[in-house]
C-alpha cells in the first residue's frame, strides 16, 4: 500500500521547514498544504486541536504534532535512507538535549529582537548571540552537528538560518561576526537539496516582517 | 560489565522524581548525590554546564541533562520494562502528551497557584482546559501508557502529588472528581502504585516549600 503523506505547513515556519527537510531527505512524496494561519481549516482543528498549530504531518490519516516529534517519526518509519539519529543511545540523547536547547532559546530570543526596541532588544540581542556561540562550540570542528552526516540537530537549527537576515537587520548587527564558523555550517547545509529546496528566501522573510511589523505598529 | 549509574538530583524537584521512577521501573541499581541548589556542586556545573539544573544521570561517566531526554536514554539502554510503545505513531503520541505536559499543564496550574481572586478564577479556565484533554486521553485506559504505567505517566507522574497540595494551600479544587473522573482516579492509580508511592518526597516539607514560593511570588508581584 502507498504511503499517503499529507504536510499541514505554513511558508515561512522554521517548524515546518524541519519537516519538509526530513522528507526530502527520505526521498518522500507528500502532499503540502498551506494553511491561513488567521482562518484555519478545519482539518488542522481536527488533526492538531491541542494546539491548533502547523506544521502537522498526516500519515495514512493518523497526525503526528510538534516538529521535533515529526522528525522523530519521519526518521523512526523510514529507518533504511539517510538516518537523521544515531543508533547509539548516548549520541542520540546528546541529540535530543540540543534540539530541546535550539527550541527553548533561539525562536523566542528572535522574535524578541524584531519586535521590541532599545533595552528589552539589546537584552534579547545579547542572549540570542550567547546561544548561538554556545551552539557553536557544540559544533566545534566537525561539518554537522551529527558529526561527518547531516542529522537531527542540523535539521532542528538550520532551518533559523534564513531568519537570521531579519534578526540582524531589525537588531542592526551581524551574526557572522561573532559565529563565523556557525554561518560556514549554514552554507554547508545549503548545498544539500533538502535543506536549500525546504527553506525561503532571506529577503521573503524580511519582507514579510516587515508587513507584520507595520500591521502591529512596531516601528 | 559493572555499571556506574548516578542521579544528581533535589529532595522536592519533581523532574528528577522521574528518574527515579524509571530506574526504579527498571531495577537499575544507581547511587543519589542529593544537591543543594543555592550551592551547587562543582561536579554538577561540570556534568550539565549549560542549564545547570537537576536531574542529571551519569552513566559510566557519560552525563545527560534534560528530564524527559534522560527517561527515553533509559528506554533505550535498559530493554527491560519498557517505558515507550513499539509502534512509531503510539510513540510520537507518548512524546506529544508528555511535552504538552511540561509546556503546557504546568504553566497553566502553576498560575492558579500564584494568583488570588480574580485573576485566580481567569488562571483555572486554560488550566481546565488543559487538563479536560488530559482526561480525554485515559479513556479506556488505567493509565496513560494503557494497563501499566509507562512514559506519559512518568512525565505526568508530578500531577499526581503536587496537585493535592497546592489545592490543600490555595484552598481550591483543581483537579475535581466529578469534572475529570478518569484523571482523579488515574491520580489515585498512579499515586498508589508501590514504585511511586515509597518516593513521593517528604509532605510537610513540600507543603513549606510551596507555601513559602506563593507568598514570595505574590510579594514580589504585588510591588
Amino acid at each position: 500500500m502507498a504511503d499517503e503523506i499529507m504536510l499541514l505547513d505554513w511558508w515561512s515556519s522554521m517548524f515546518g521547514m524541519r519537516v519538509r527537510i526530513a522528507l526530502v531527505e527520505k526521498g518522500l512524496k507528500y502532499e503540502s498544504r498551506e494553511e491561513d494561519l488567521n482562518n484555519k481549516s478545519p482539518l488542522l482543528l481536527e488533526m492538531n486541536p491541542v494546539h491548533r498549530k502547523i506544521p502537522v504531518l498526516i500519515h495514512n490519516g493518523k497526525p503526528i504534532c510538534e516538529s521535533p516529534i515529526i522528525v522523530e517519526y519521519i526518521d523512526e518509519v523510514w529507518k533504511d535512507k539517510s538516518p537523521l539519529l544515531s543508533t547509539d543511545p548516548y549520541q542520540r540523547a546528546q541529540a535530543r538535549f540540543w534540539a530541546d536547547y535550539i527550541d527553548n532559546k533561539i525562536f523566542q530570543l528572535g522574535g524578541k529582537i524584531w519586535t521590541s526596541k532599545g533595552e528589552d532588544q539589546e537584552a534579547a540581542k545579547k542572549e540570542l548571540m550567547e546561544c548561538l556561540k554556545i551552539l557553536e562550540g557544540e559544533l566545534g570542528e566537525k561539518p554537522f552537528f551529527g558529526g561527518e552526516n547531516f542529522g537531527f540537530v542540523d535539521v532542528s537549527l538550520v532551518t533559523f538560518s534564513c531568519w537570521f537576515y531579519t534578526y540582524e537587520s531589525f537588531g542592526n548587527f551581524s551574526i557572522e561576526a561573532e559565529c563565523p564558523k556557525l554561518i560556514a555550517w549554514t552554507k554547508r547545509c545549503l548545498q544539500k537539496s533538502s535543506v536549500s529546496s525546504s527553506l525561503p528566501d532571506s529577503l521573503k522573510i524580511h519582507d514579510f516582517v516587515l508587513q507584520l511589523r507595520k500591521k502591529f505598529g512596531i516601528e | 560489565m559493572g555499571e556506574e549509574v548516578k542521579l544528581f538530583r533535589t529532595w522536592s524537584s519533581p523532574f528528577a522524581l522521574r528518574i527515579v521512577w524509571a530506574l526504579r521501573i527498571k531495577g537499575i541499581e544507581y547511587e543519589t548525590i542529593f544537591e543543594d541548589i543555592s550551592n551547587k556542586s562543582p561536579s554538577l556545573l561540570q556534568y550539565n554546564p549549560v542549564h545547570r539544573k537537576v536531574p542529571v544521570l551519569l552513566h559510566n561517566g557519560r552525563p545527560i541533562a534534560e528530564s524527559l531526554v534522560i527517561l527515553e536514554y533509559i528506554d533505550e539502554t535498559w530493554k527491560q520494562a519498557p517505558l515507550l510503545p513499539v509502534d512509531p505513531h503510539e510513540r510520537a503520541m507518548a512524546r506529544f502528551w508528555a511535552k504538552f505536559g511540561d509546556d503546557k499543564i504546568l504553566g497553566s496550574i502553576w498560575s492558579v497557584f500564584i494568583k488570588q481572586g480574580k485573576e485566580q478564577e481567569e488562571a483555572m479556565v486554560p488550566a481546565m482546559e488543559n487538563l479536560k484533554f488530559l482526561e480525554g486521553e485515559l479513556k479506556g485506559k488505567k493509565f496513560f501508557g494503557g494497563e501499566t504505567i509507562g512514559f506519559v505517566d512518568l512525565a505526568l507522574g508530578w500531577l499526581a502529588n503536587l496537585i493535592g497540595l497546592l489545592e490543600e494551600i490555595v484552598g481550591l479544587k483543581v483537579v475535581d472528581g466529578e469534572k475529570l473522573p478518569l484523571l482523579s482516579a488515574w491520580m489515585q492509580d498512579f499515586g498508589d502504585a508501590p514504585i511511586i508511592k515509597d518516593n513521593w518526597p517528604a509532605r510537610d516539607g513540600m507543603i513549606l516549600k510551596f507555601q513559602a514560593l506563593r507568598d514570595a511570588t505574590i510579594a514580589a508581584a504585588s510591588k
